[in-house]
């Protein structure tokens, strides 16, 4: 059957098929492209390679289980697609997170939203010819992925933001290794200014080039750092505030002309002021109210005394992904009975523990938010990120 | 208050193909007859409202429900800041419904991934077609009694 692009062709032009693998395509996509020499004008394209029916299969799963999927939705910024389908799971059930947790979860999810932008712009810019900009991008990434990487165990797949709050509390040489990180992005986002932003052949490439006016973007559903390059401010974490956000001193960068070049631009200007809330959010995120315990039972001996005696002394665990202590819940998770997952140790030792874990996880049982429906948006890598969840 | 403006004003306009309004955890919803939708999404987007933006556009499967389908509209306004929910319920005998195409330009891909994965007709739409899946694909995948596992390689696995 012909496309619409063959029925539509002219006499003297070319079709030319570019993927769905191709080595210049980011992602499995088809585009079919009409030609007339370098110009092109005419495209059709093929989405579905990549679609992975996430909808279909959050119907078989439990809103707990559901989780790791959000990370793969997009994987540069797994953070921000945890927040976003957790504050709406959270919105049904009208669970209250502890500060702490919520300056966590900005943490987070500014540290994602910056590798983000920054393998966009490492795909950008190694598109128009500038390969060591994507190596100097690869190389922060890795600076903010390392601090990811030692709180939440993953890189990318991390399933870290947890309903009611997070899965665990900071490592405790975060603040030295988010300085270095901080430190070490913006060295490289003032080398990325000084390669490109007078850069005669990346001008030429992207000044002019792709040029959306503001109508069209609006008209398109258009969000995020796309949108705010054609001068529409619209950031939902300022129109919408959830989390902290309202709290810091920040500001939306906006583009003028809406083309290729001040996409880049709104995207650089945006890390820094992601710098910057990440900064103010690391100074004042309140304290853990306790210390890791590093002098306490050991999971085994615990275990094995609780068959005769409830244990009454700490139990040492480790403190970040094995189990997170439960005496520092209350900091980063919420304490709704049946809504969180009990602390590890509590369950092994203690009936109560035990039951509450049973009735979270087994099947039939878990999560059950209330009759309704409810949407949340918070603002990804891409721009609005919104969760619809119909609960029956 | 102005949300309540706007659902008032909904009402005052179209007192027929209004049939409920409600603010459920702080979303402003409005559930509509779908014959109104063209005529309300017009008010909605140029009217006082000023819902430039449709963030969204899905259906949701109730099965076993008279009428079994429900379409979900998610309207953003940039100048008010406020965002809107329309819901329309179709009967799985008639799943056709007017397209918002001519109101807004993504309306274009997101009815086509309605169609293909639900069944969903969009009266009025210039390029009805499978978006997701292939052409000659059977059945609507987001449809409840779809199954989980039924596959439909479009070449065929070797056994």
């Amino acid at each position: 059957m012909p496309t619409r692009i063959q029925k539509q062709a002219r006499q003297d032009t070319m079709l030319l098929n570019m993927g769905p693998s191709h080595p210049a395509m980011h992602g499995t996509i088809r585009v079919m492209l009409e030609l007339d020499g370098e110009r092109i004008l005419n495209s059709e394209v093929e989405v579905g390679y990549l679609h992975r029916g996430f909808e279909k299969t959050c119907e078989y799963r439990t809103y707990f289980n559901l989780l790791p999927y959000t990370d793969r939705l997009n994987y540069v910024s797994p953070l921000i697609c945890n927040v976003g389908y957790v504050m709406t799971v959270e919105k049904m059930l009208g669970i209250k997170v502890p500060e702490r947790a919520q300056y966590i979860r900005v943490l987070m999810s500014e540290l994602s939203r910056i590798s983000d932008h920054l393998t966009c712009l490492a795909a950008m810019a190694m598109e128009s010819g500038a390969f060591t900009v994507f190596l100097y991008n690869m190389k922060a990434r890795e600076f903010l992925w390392d601090v990811i990487e030692q709180t939440t165990g993953a890189r990318m797949t991390t399933s870290y933001i947890r309903i009611g709050g997070v899965r665990a509390d900071l490592h405790s040489g975060f603040d030295t290794a988010l300085k270095k990180a901080v430190e070490e992005t913006r060295l490289v986002l003032k080398d990325i200014h000084g390669l490109l932003d007078k850069n005669k052949i990346f001008l030429n490439r992207t000044r002019d080039i792709g040029v959306m006016s503001q109508e069209d973007a609006i008209s398109f559903g258009w969000t995020g750092p796309c949108l705010r390059s054609t001068g529409v401010s619209y950031d939902v974490r300022k129109a919408h505030p959830y989390l902290v956000y309202d709290r810091l001193n920040w500001e939306v960068p906006l583009g003028e002309r809406g083309d290729n070049f001040d996409r880049y631009m709104v995207r650089m200007k945006e890390m820094e002021q992601s710098l910057r809330i990440i900064e103010q959010a690391a100074v004042r995120l309140p304290k853990s109210s306790r210390a890791f315990i590093t002098e306490g039972l050991a999971p085994a001996r615990a275990i094995k005394e609780s068959r005769r005696q409830r244990v009454r002394r700490d139990i040492a665990l480790s403190p970040n992904l094995e189990g997170s202590e439960g005496v520092r819940y209350p900091d980063i998770l919420a304490s709704d009975m049946g809504l969180v997952i009990p602390p590890k140790e509590e369950t092994y030792t203690t009936i109560e523990g035990l039951i509450d874990h049973f009735k979270f996880f087994m099947s039939g049982h878990g999560l059950r938010p209330p009759k309704g429906e409810a949407y949340f948006a918070v603002e990804g890598g891409n721009g609005e990120l919104g969760f619809y969840i119909v609960s029956d | 208050m102005e949300e309540k403006t706007i659902l008032e004003l909904l009402r005052e306009q179209f007192p027929a193909g209004l049939k409920e309004t409600s603010a459920l955890l702080g979303d402003e919803v409005a559930v509509i007859d779908k014959e109104a939708l063209l005529q309300i999404a017009a008010f909605l987007k140029n009217g006082p409202g000023e819902f430039t933006m449709l963030l969204d556009l899905t259906c949701v499967d109730y099965p076993g429900d008279e009428s079994r389908f429900e379409m979900v509209y998610h309207l953003f306004s940039l100048t008010r800041n406020r965002r809107l929910r329309i819901k329309a319920r179709l009967s799985e005998g008639d799943l056709r419904i007017a397209s918002l195409t001519s109101l807004w330009k993504n309306a274009n891909w997101l009815e086509r991934e309605v169609y293909d994965l639900f069944g969903v007709h969009f009266d009025g739409h210039p390029d009805l077609r499978r978006l997701l899946m292939y052409d000659g694909f059977e059945g609507h995948p987001l449809r409840k009694d779809y199954p989980l596992r039924r596959e439909q390689p479009l070449i065929p696995l070797k056994e």
